[in-house]
């Protein structure tokens, strides 16, 4: 059966049930592309899982202009596919001016808030989890000097770094971080060749450990930190087991959980913002056989206080996008 | 020297390359196990199929008629201009500064300026390839190249440092305002009670590439400067001995050309976008140059394959929300129609010509 057909079936099936019970979600994909290693390859992963799960289908398009940003959204929407997800804050503008016109269909959209009745915005506490990992960085680090990469030089990396920062002050107040960005332009969210200058020259500014939160610019940092024989800590995704036994940690942000909720949820998914946290496992960091032999009991054991106070609000680690502003440096 | 007839070098030709290209690329589809029947009839359908297509193959189209334009003219006085992405890019600049200066009451006011404030800025980013080809020397085919990268980072300083709004995290400018919103097909065709694709991006900017295309046939075939322009371009010591400037015939040219290309900001950043995001033309001014190769540089011919560019730009995106196909397979598709029918011209040309004076002989 050709795809046409396929989709000529589903459309048939839509319009003899009545309800929109039978509707397959979709999933937009970035400019980035599908695979990533990151950010939208996560959200791939977490449509897979459900696809899997349930035996459903769903939709996807990888965008490859600007204009195509709301042409599939209404495509969609009009096909009946619900709910719709799309990945990246670049959606903010465009669903703000499309979801009106849809109520009946459900848009959930990931790192980034839309205020409508029928939007579910996915916010991650991105500066929660780097906290712990900068904890980590900072008990693992010999010199007392730590790095941070990221990728474009936004708000939402600046958190990143932000909250990085107040980890690492948190366990060693005589730390010293040094921050870098990739560039100014979403080119820096896949430059690896730059990471790994950056990673060079953090390394002889005395860092012996290296956070990057650059997406697929962060594999080069990775990269370089394991040539130089320096630990890195991953983002996004789990990455220890791209240099296992020279990646400290990775910061994981469960994008992929985000978007296996939202589609399990279906039709009735619920909107409003969503937040993402140490608290409803929307955060957390990598522990697995690839890094277990870095990590001490002493480590772990006030690393995972911490997480537990943040999750019980014990502790509140300053978000950057709150006001713009970090109270460490 | 006998040529084959007129109705078969700009009717046979392109329809021949096309044909290949269509052929070939139905190759490239069954290759990876989709049916190519099905895929052609979806993009037929997406794109021309509803006043939804409609909306958007014109809205492609409008863009791919100011640059293929842009190229077609500086193509009359032999001056290959691939700047045309960075002069679009410029203009895209312009219409912002125009959009965003005044609040604006009404898009009638905005427009005209908006369009005057395009064209200035493209043309503006022309006039220095210009200068140093007229001048110096310096070939324009390396310096507009060059000045697409220059356009591109200078936009990129722009927008990150100086354009972007407070807490903004997307590199680009605040939404223009209300009175700048230009009017879509769907509200001009609702004037007369055609019914037409509410969602469709196409607006009053296609009326502006029509009317450029007739003003660039008048220019080039019923102008004075236009005689200029094609004596300069066909031979220049024979301009220069009947006493036309090639200093003046190359700025002017490239004038026209980059302001023509800038014009394009008026349909993506004030139509479409309605901001001005990085990257706004995508790739507009490289097809620009397929286009104006295709449209053998007439005017006319120019509209044709700017049209047949936007078809392929919308059945593209329907193949891609409607099947597996790849993204990267569907630019596969849309580079084959561009090889054959701008870089291959000669090899269904030459054959041809051939074939018709073989034919000629025969009869004689």
């Amino acid at each position: 059966m050709t795809t046409l057909q396929k989709f000529l079936g589903a459309t048939a099936a839509l319009a003899l049930s009545t309800g929109a019970a039978l509707a397959d979600p979709a999933l937009i994909f970035d400019l980035g592309g599908k695979f990533d290693k990151s950010f939208n390859e996560a959200a791939f992963a977490g449509a897979e899982k459900w696809k899997a799960e349930t035996g459903g289908n769903f939709n996807e398009i990888e965008l490859q202009s600007e204009a195509q940003r709301e042409q599939a959204l209404r495509r969609f929407a009009e096909a009946g596919n619900n709910p719709i997800v799309m990945t990246g804050f670049a959606f903010g503008s465009v669903l703000a001016e499309v979801a009106p016109d849809y109520p009946d269909t459900k848009f959930a959209i990931i790192d980034m808030v839309v205020d409508a009745p029928n939007v579910r915005s996915v916010v991650f506490n991105e500066h929660e989890g780097s906290y712990l990992v900068g904890m980590m960085a900072a008990m693992a680090s010999k010199t007392g000097t730590v790095g941070f990469i990221g990728g474009m030089d936004i708000p939402l990396i600046r958190k990143f770094a932000c909250g990085y920062v107040q980890g690492v002050k948190a366990a060693n107040p005589d730390a010293t971080v040094i921050q870098n960005m990739t560039g100014t332009t979403p080119a820096a969210w896949n430059d690896p060749v730059k990471g790994g200058e950056l990673t060079k020259a953090q390394i002889s500014q005395g860092a012996d450990v290296v956070y990057a939160a650059a997406g697929g610019t962060g594999v080069g940092v990775l990269q370089a930190a394991a040539d130089e024989g320096i630990l890195s800590i991953g983002v996004d995704s789990n990455q220890n087991h791209l240099h296992p036994g020279k990646v400290l940690t990775s910061m994981m942000k469960r994008v992929d959980n985000a978007v296996y909720d939202t589609f399990m949820a279906g039709t009735d998914m619920e909107p409003g913002i969503n937040v993402m946290g140490i608290a409803n496992g929307g955060i957390s960091f990598a522990v697995d056989e690839h890094n277990a032999p870095l990590l001490t009991d002493a480590m772990l054991a006030s690393t995972y206080k911490a997480a537990l106070d943040i999750a019980t609000g014990e502790v509140t680690v300053h978000d950057y996008m709150s006001d713009n502003t970090c109270p460490a440096e | 020297m006998e040529r084959m007839p007129q109705w078969a070098d700009v009717v046979l030709v392109p329809l021949i390359s096309l044909l290949m290209a269509f052929i070939l690329s139905a190759l490239v589809i069954v290759a990876i196990g989709e049916d190519p029947v099905a895929a052609v009839k979806m993009m037929v359908n997406g794109a021309v199929g509803s006043t939804y297509g409609w909306g958007y193959t014109l809205y492609y189209a409008t863009n791919f008629m100011f640059t293929g334009l842009a190229v077609a003219v500086a193509f009359h006085a032999s001056m290959f201009n691939i700047g045309g992405e960075g002069q679009a890019t410029l203009g895209g600049l312009g219409v912002a500064v125009v959009c965003l200066a005044l609040p604006w009451p009404h898009w009638a006011l905005a427009l005209p300026v908006a369009v005057l404030g395009a064209a200035l800025f493209g043309a503006a980013w022309a006039a220095i390839p210009a200068y140093l080809q007229a001048r110096r020397g310096s070939h324009i085919v390396i310096t507009t190249i060059m000045f697409n990268f220059i356009g591109a980072s200078l936009l990129n300083y722009l927008l990150v440092n100086v354009m972007r709004p407070v807490g903004s995290m997307d590199p680009a400018t605040a939404k223009f305002g209300p009175g700048t919103h230009l009017p879509t097909l769907h509200d001009i065709l609702a004037v007369v009670g055609i019914p037409f694709s509410r969602a469709a991006p196409a607006n009053i900017s296609f009326l502006i590439a029509v009317v450029a295309c007739f003003l660039v046939w008048l220019l080039i075939w019923r102008t004075r400067l236009g005689y200029a322009i094609r004596a300069y371009g066909k031979s220049e010591p024979a301009a220069v001995y009947a006493g036309i400037s090639p200093t003046r015939i190359i700025m002017i040219s490239m004038l026209i050309s980059g302001g023509l290309a800038g014009m394009m900001a008026v349909n993506n950043v004030m139509g479409e976008a309605e901001r001005l995001i990085m990257n706004s033309v995508e790739g507009a001014g490289f097809i620009g140059i397929a286009v104006a190769l295709m449209g053998r540089s007439h005017p006319f011919g120019v509209f044709l394959a700017a049209i047949l560019f936007g078809f392929l730009y919308q059945g593209g995106a329907e193949l891609a929300l409607w099947t597996s196909i790849p993204r990267e397979l569907i630019v596969v598709i849309q580079a084959l129609v561009i090889l054959f029918t701008g870089a291959l011209d000669n090899m269904v040309r030459m054959p041809l010509e051939k074939l018709f004076l073989a034919l000629r002989k025969d009869d004689a």
